[in-house]
């Protein structure tokens, strides 16, 4: 059974700005086969990084964006019944570590902790991955590796990831970038006007610090991307923020009042 | 008559002290005190068994000394203990005048009224309104010889916290105004008036209930300063009804800024601004300053000077204001006034107040219009500063100066000022932009260190030793800290039920939360491969695909399990010292609101049967740490539990890692799947025997590193409104700030039940 490694290549270069040594740090890990968690707050650039990493390093990625009602066959495989009997079908981690692909487990800890062990075999010396319902012990192929993400933020009990898990993985603890390296982000994503970049920085700011004080989160860059886009689009900037900064966030109204504030004193 | 017996032989001085014979005093001394003691220093409670002795031999009977030992308290927690010799200049007036009867009313509301004003300049001006309204409505109807009370006042005192929630000091001066103008001489109609039952009273309430009261919006502006500015202030509010000549500026120091207490909507032209956002404007005015003016001595300038100075300096820091948002420039336009060019006549008056003004209106707003040459030059030359970058006091006071020099008249000097249009009044006074090196006050404060006495000396089991985290060695200091472990002293349990009752509304609604929550016996999970049942609909749906030629889905089965649920929870209260003083804006301690929330969440979490403990801890060095069960997990929540938590005590220093470190020695033990350390606190680590306060900090954080370690998930509740500068270095993310702690009873239950939700 072959699959074409080609479909999962990252082909064309995805804009990815760097906040620090990431990149360098990365191709360390990569070269080692460590496998790496990315943590950080949602909508920061993890995913974006995983997969500009797997464009530079010319590597095929398997993304599986974890749930609650995954189960382990969800990631390793399963049988399928056909016409004329069973078919195994690989599961995208099994795919992964048999084409030697990064294989990008997103927001790991929304999958249930029975879910979560079939990948420590994986992570440690072994490098192996037992499919026990076909009977086959698959060793990885050297180019895979194994990236998780994981946001600390969703401050659950529940949503926590084990010590034995967490101890595998050498670790990015990101966050939102700097105010100029954020405006800079929004600039080139989207088009905007730098200058109209920096105010939307400066509302999310806002946002960040509130965290704590009636905002769980503050705003995201995604949603920071999201404003640009809408802006570059002609929108009413004051309306943009509003529904693509504010209202996604809170139902707070003395929150909402501030925020609301901050974004026509920002813009005018 | 027998004499009354306490237990401690305290309680019986104090009521020697009070020295009276009344009853139903005597039923409700020991909890008057019991409150009185929580609030009130020593000296705080010498003078108010004074002032109750005072009240109680005044002839009215037992109301007035009823109404005093239960009002006091809270009233002084609000406006401070010093205000007692006010309050009872009041009673005196009221005392010798025919209105002795008014002292009751006015007693029975104090802790309402003291709540609302907030601080005792306002108090002082309720006062005023109150003894004026007393004195002109006394013994003047019909010219009658005889004096006769005031028919309005006691039913005034009755409605005045009602008032006070609807009206500004201001629009309660003019509301009363309005009653003693029109029903002096009217005994029956001043008492509906007095009562808000006439029609005319309600349409005056109505007419002066405008503007916008800051305790209203005070979260708003509190949001405001952290989230635009990143600033944490005490907020304090003022009156502006009294001063006539004087108005009130804001103003801030080091214990905060200083605002009126209403602002009303203000109207330029077309444009309208709230008075939440002439709050806003005079709070950024003020932000400005703390950011970016740096003091100047002032003795050796000139009231003229130092005035040119300060507009400039405004200016400057307006501009600096409107780089941050430029939306606030329309704010602060609409709100600076347009002096005239020429309202100004210098042959008879003063004008360099209107020359400043205009100044200062130009600088910020470009279409001015002004034609004045020195004017204008001026304007150029400070933007010309200004586009050099932020610029700093000293060089904008050399340009004022220029200017006063360049522009001075002789007329400047004259006693005639013109203020018409000269008064910018989101501005602060700026006290804090002079230094006088004359008068220099530099009050040292000295901390008085505390020790534990002999008699308190701990008895039972040997302590536990635990290490303590160096940061700057990099090392753990073995065996640094003893802990001493106890059982809480107990007091009533039936307290705590009366505390759920208090709250049996927000139970109810925890209630539905937790319903939602609680364990089903047997979950069923459906779409597995590999279960104990067969799911039929699924089964079929799989055939169908199946028989149709389309892949079926091969997750035909199902299988239960009985509920996840698997948590131990260690709640661990700070029971420092601090805790005693009041919640802000609040007439309880934090203590008090911390043990209303301990209940909440003990009730919630028993519903939910999760494994649970409460322990409170102090300490009092190194030496001393002080562990107090409350609660462990073999216990129900029951009558020892909550007897131990009403009895809950408040005293010495916060020894966190340590308190941590044994507190999770037993978490460890538990069997669950999930353990949980709640720690509420109200400050940041912090012991008499440690002055690098980092140590403790990073001792704590550390705590939280072996925790997390050993699986054990720590979060901290924090009550302490300035916590954001270490608390996310100790927890990480996992905390929370409750900034108005009078919701604690509900926060604590439903941060709890997001957590493990
Ligand atoms: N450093 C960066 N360079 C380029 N784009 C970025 C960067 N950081 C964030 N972005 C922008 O933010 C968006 C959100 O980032 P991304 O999807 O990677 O977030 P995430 O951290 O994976 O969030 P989540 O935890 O919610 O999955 C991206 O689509 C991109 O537009
Ligand atoms: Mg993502």
């Amino acid at each position: 059974m072959t699959t074409d490694k080609d479909q999962y290549k990252v082909h064309a270069e995805p804009y990815y700005q760097a906040q620090g040594k990431e990149v360098q740090l990365y191709e360390a890990a990569y070269r080692n086969r460590l496998p790496v968690m990315v943590k950080g707050p949602t909508g920061c650039g993890k995913s974006r990084f995983v997969e500009y990493m797997a464009w530079k390093l010319n590597k095929p990625l398997i993304t599986v964006a974890c749930n609650e009602d995954m189960t382990a066959s969800d990631l390793v495989g399963r049988y399928l019944l056909e016409a004329n009997g069973t078919r195994w079908l690989d599961g995208p981690l099994t795919v992964a570590a048999r084409i030697g692909a990064i294989c990008y487990l997103d927001e790991i800890v929304e999958a249930r902790q029975d879910t979560t062990v079939v990948i420590h075999p994986l992570t440690d010396h072994r490098r192996t991955l037992p499919l026990d319902k076909k009977g086959e012990l698959i060793n990885a192929h050297p180019d895979f590796q194994l990236v998780i993400s994981y946001n600390p933020g969703y401050q659950s009990l529940m949503k926590d990831l084990k010590q034995s898990t967490k101890q595998r993985f050498t670790a990015f603890d990101f966050d939102y970038p700097d105010a100029a390296l954020e405006a800079t982000i929004l600039a080139k994503e989207t088009g905007l006007d730098e200058a109209i970049a920096s105010k939307l920085v400066k509302i999310g700011q806002t946002a960040r610090n509130l965290k704590g004080h009636g905002l769980d989160e503050g705003i995201s860059t995604r949603l920071l991307v999201y404003a640009a886009t809408l802006i570059k689009d002609g929108v009413d900037p004051l309306d943009a923020c509003r529904m693509a900064l504010v209202r996604p966030i809170t139902d707070d109204a003395d929150i909402r009042e501030t925020l609301d504030h901050a974004i026509d004193a920002t813009f005018s | 008559m027998m004499e009354t017996e306490y237990q401690h032989p305290l309680m019986t001085a104090y009521w020697a002290q009070i020295d009276t014979h009344f009853k139903p005093v005597e039923a409700v001394f020991e909890d008057v005190m019991a409150e009185a003691l929580a609030i009130l220093t020593r000296d705080g409670i010498n003078a108010y068994l004074e002032a109750a002795r005072v009240i109680g031999k005044l002839g009215r009977g037992v109301e007035p000394m009823l109404a005093f030992l239960e009002e006091w308290p809270s009233a002084a927690n609000a406006l401070g203990e010093d205000a007692l010799p006010e309050i009872m200049v009041v009673i005196h007036r009221m005392q010798k005048s025919p209105n002795s009867k008014a002292i009751t009313p006015f007693l029975q509301t104090l802790a309402p009224v003291a709540r609302r004003l907030h601080s005792q300049e306002r108090m002082r001006d309720y006062f005023d309104i109150t003894l004026d309204f007393m004195v002109r409505t006394t013994g003047s109807i019909h010219g009658h010889h005889t004096t006769f009370p005031s028919p309005g006042l006691p039913h005034f005192f009755a409605q005045a916290p009602f008032l006070l929630s609807q009206l500004s000091l201001m629009g309660l001066k003019n509301w009363v105004e309005y009653g003693i103008r029109n029903y002096s001489g009217h005994p029956e109609r001043q008492t509906d008036y007095f009562t808000v039952q006439s029609a005319d009273s309600r349409a005056v309430l109505q007419r002066e209930r405008h503007g916008t009261l800051f305790m209203d919006v005070e979260r708003k502006l509190d949001l405001y300063l952290r989230g635009l500015w990143q600033a944490s202030e005490q907020l304090v509010p003022y009156s502006t009804a009294f001063d006539e000549l004087r108005r009130p500026v804001p103003y801030f120091d080091k214990l905060g800024m200083r605002i009126p207490d209403v602002y009303d909507d203000a109207v330029d032209g077309e444009i309208h601004i709230s008075g939440l956002d002439r709050y806003r404007a005079t709070l950024a005015h003020m932000v400005g300053h703390r950011r970016w003016t740096t003091p100047l001595i002032a003795d050796n300038w000139s009231p003229f000077q130092r005035m040119a100075v300060e507009f400039f300096e405004d200016s400057r820091v307006e501009t600096l204001l409107c780089r941050e948002y430029p939306g606030l420039k329309r704010i602060f336009l609409a709100l600076h006034p347009r002096p005239l060019e020429n309202a100004c006549d210098p042959e008879t008056t003063s004008c360099l107040r209107h020359r400043m003004a205009m100044l200062s209106r130009a600088l910020l707003d470009p279409e001015h219009g002004y034609r004045d040459a020195d004017l204008l030059t001026y304007v150029e030359r400070f933007h010309a500063l200004m586009a050099e970058g932020e610029s700093n006091t000293p060089d904008i006071a050399t340009l004022a100066l220029s200017y006063v020099t360049k522009t001075r008249r002789q007329s400047d000097q004259y006693a005639k000022v013109h203020f018409d249009d000269t008064v910018v009044d989101y501005r602060d006074d700026n006290r804090q932009m002079w230094l006088f090196i004359e008068e220099s006050d530099d009050e040292e404060m000295f901390e008085k260190e505390k020790k534990r006495t002999p008699s308190e000396e701990h008895t039972g089991l040997p302590p536990r030793h635990y290490p303590e985290w160096d940061y700057k060695s990099l090392t753990y200091r073995p065996d640094w800290v003893s802990v001493y472990e106890g059982l809480h002293p107990k007091g009533n349990p039936t307290d705590i039920d009366r505390l759920l009752e208090k709250h049996s509304a927000l139970a109810k609604r925890l209630k539905r939360i937790l319903d939602l929550l609680k364990p089903q016996d047997k979950v069923r999970i459906r779409y597995q491969e590999e279960g104990s049942e067969l799911d039929l609909d699924v089964a079929i749906r799989s055939l169908i695909d199946f028989k149709g030629g389309a892949n079926p889905d091969p997750r035909i089965n199902m299988s239960h399990r009985t509920d996840g649920r698997d948590i131990a929870v260690m709640l661990l209260l700070d029971l420092s010292e601090s805790l005693n003083e009041k919640a802000v804006g609040s007439e309880q301690t934090i203590l008090e609101l911390s043990q209303e929330a301990v209940t909440l969440l003990a009730w919630a979490v028993e519903q939910l049967g999760d494994a649970f403990a409460i322990a409170g801890f102090h300490s009092n060095t190194r030496h001393d740490v002080r562990y107090l069960h409350i609660k462990g997990y073999g216990e129900r929540w029951g009558d020892d539990a909550k007897a131990r938590l009403a009895a809950m005590q408040a005293a010495y220093s916060t020894r966190m890692g340590a308190a941590m470190r044994h507190a999770a020695h037993y978490l460890a033990a538990r069997p669950a799947d999930k353990k949980l350390m709640l720690v509420l606190t109200d400050g940041q680590p912090s012991d008499i025997d440690t002055h690098d306060e980092h140590l403790l900090i990073e001792d704590a954080r550390r705590a939280v590193q072996e925790l997390d370690r050993d699986g054990i998930f720590t979060y901290c509740i924090s009550l302490d409104p300035k916590a954001d500068d270490y608390v996310s270095n100790i927890f990480g993310r996992q905390y929370t700030v409750i900034d108005n702690i009078q919701r604690l009873p509900e926060k604590l239950p439903e941060l709890f039940l997001a957590l493990t939700k």
